[in-house]
């Protein structure tokens, strides 16, 4: 259900940038850390974009691995090692990739030009 | 007919977070202190509200209930005389399993914001959607309760990791539980350095002053310049 809410937020973004073309294809970069399952997203969206200018268009999907730096020391690591403590000086670690929920680009259909 | 690509890198959730702030602005001129109460189904928020509301010290707090339907909330917190006002995510909102940005600016007009210094938000039981829409609130405080077991935070770390608070609810049953305490703590500082903690039983009222005098930290701080 978490994807249902997800994909109802993409749509309204690319719907919005679309300004009234139709989408064939729309390109995410999704962080580990917003527990996004793809299948289940691409489910919703085919769902939630039905009867809109989204209707048919190809999700695509990039997977962003998740990174986090110490605020102390800066050192990085991967938080399935140690969560969001810094195994080299217990301070707190910042996210520095992972957190996205980025429509990154979409693919619009344009009348040729005909001047 | 051709086929362009648009560069569009924007946040999905750039819209909510504009409604958020716009929110915030409404509740700050007011000098109004919003905190978003989140959890689990039957972790205890209610009865958390139950019991400080009656007593805030000259603190006039109001509560926002958000549930998919129903006002079974609202009407227990009825009997401690503060406003209370529903916000059902079914109509209109086609039953969403969390309050966003827009749904609390639609109950705008419905909250005496003039009234209140303090603002709850009880948002609908659930332990993932809330955790990605912000309302518009000053703080967020994550209720856990034992019997959900000690591995939550590590299952669902957006929610604990996004929170200003964790209320450790229930606690009166851990003699019947096989529950590690310290390690659900672990868990907690492991996706959330640093974030404060509280014990607390919402039923035999253990720990509740702490909680009470954290709402009353809350509301007593300054609106930001």
């Amino acid at each position: 259900m978490h994807e249902l809410s997800v994909s109802s937020a993409v749509v309204d973004t690319v719907l919005k940038h679309a300004a009234g073309r139709r989408v064939t294809v729309v390109s995410l970069r999704i962080g580990h850390l917003r527990q996004v399952v793809p299948d289940s997203l691409a489910f919703y969206f085919e769902l939630v974009s039905r009867e809109t200018l989204c209707e048919g268009a190809r999700l695509e999907q990039e997977y962003v691995p998740a990174r986090l730096r110490c605020a102390g020391c800066a050192s990085e690591w991967d938080p399935e090692d140690a969560w969001f403590r810094c195994t080299r000086c217990g301070g707190p670690g910042e996210v520095i990739a992972g957190d996205e929920l980025e429509v990154e680009s979409i693919e619009v259909e344009e009348a040729a030009c005909t001047a | 007919m051709h086929r362009v690509k648009v560069r569009v890198v924007e946040d999905a959730l750039d819209a909510n977070n504009t409604i958020a702030r716009a929110n915030r602005d409404d509740f700050d001129r007011r000098d109004v202190t919003v905190v978003n109460l989140m959890s689990a189904p039957g972790a205890g928020k209610t009865t958390l509200l139950e019991r400080v509301l009656g007593s805030l010290d000259g603190v006039r707090a109001g509560v926002l209930e958000g549930d998919v339907q129903g006002s079974y909330d609202a009407d227990r917190l009825a009997s401690l005389h503060v406003p209370v006002t529903q916000l059902n995510t079914d109509p209109g909102f086609g039953g969403e399993c969390h309050l966003d940005a827009n749904m609390v600016r639609s109950a705008l007009p419905e909250l005496p914001l003039e009234d209140i210094d303090l603002l709850v938000i009880e948002n609908v039981g659930n332990l993932v959607c809330p955790a990605e829409f912000r309302v518009g609130e000053d703080a967020r405080i994550m209720v856990s309760s034992v019997t959900e077991g000690e591995d939550k935070p590590l299952k669902y770390p957006l929610m604990f990791r996004t929170c200003e608070l964790v209320v450790v609810n229930k606690i009166d049953l851990l003699p019947h539980l096989d529950f590690d305490l310290d390690a659900l703590l672990a868990n907690i500082e492991a996706v959330n350095p640093g974030v404060p903690r509280m014990l607390v039983s919402a039923r035999t009222g253990e720990g509740v002053d702490a909680w009470r005098d954290w709402l009353l930290d809350q509301a007593a701080r300054e609106v930001p310049a």
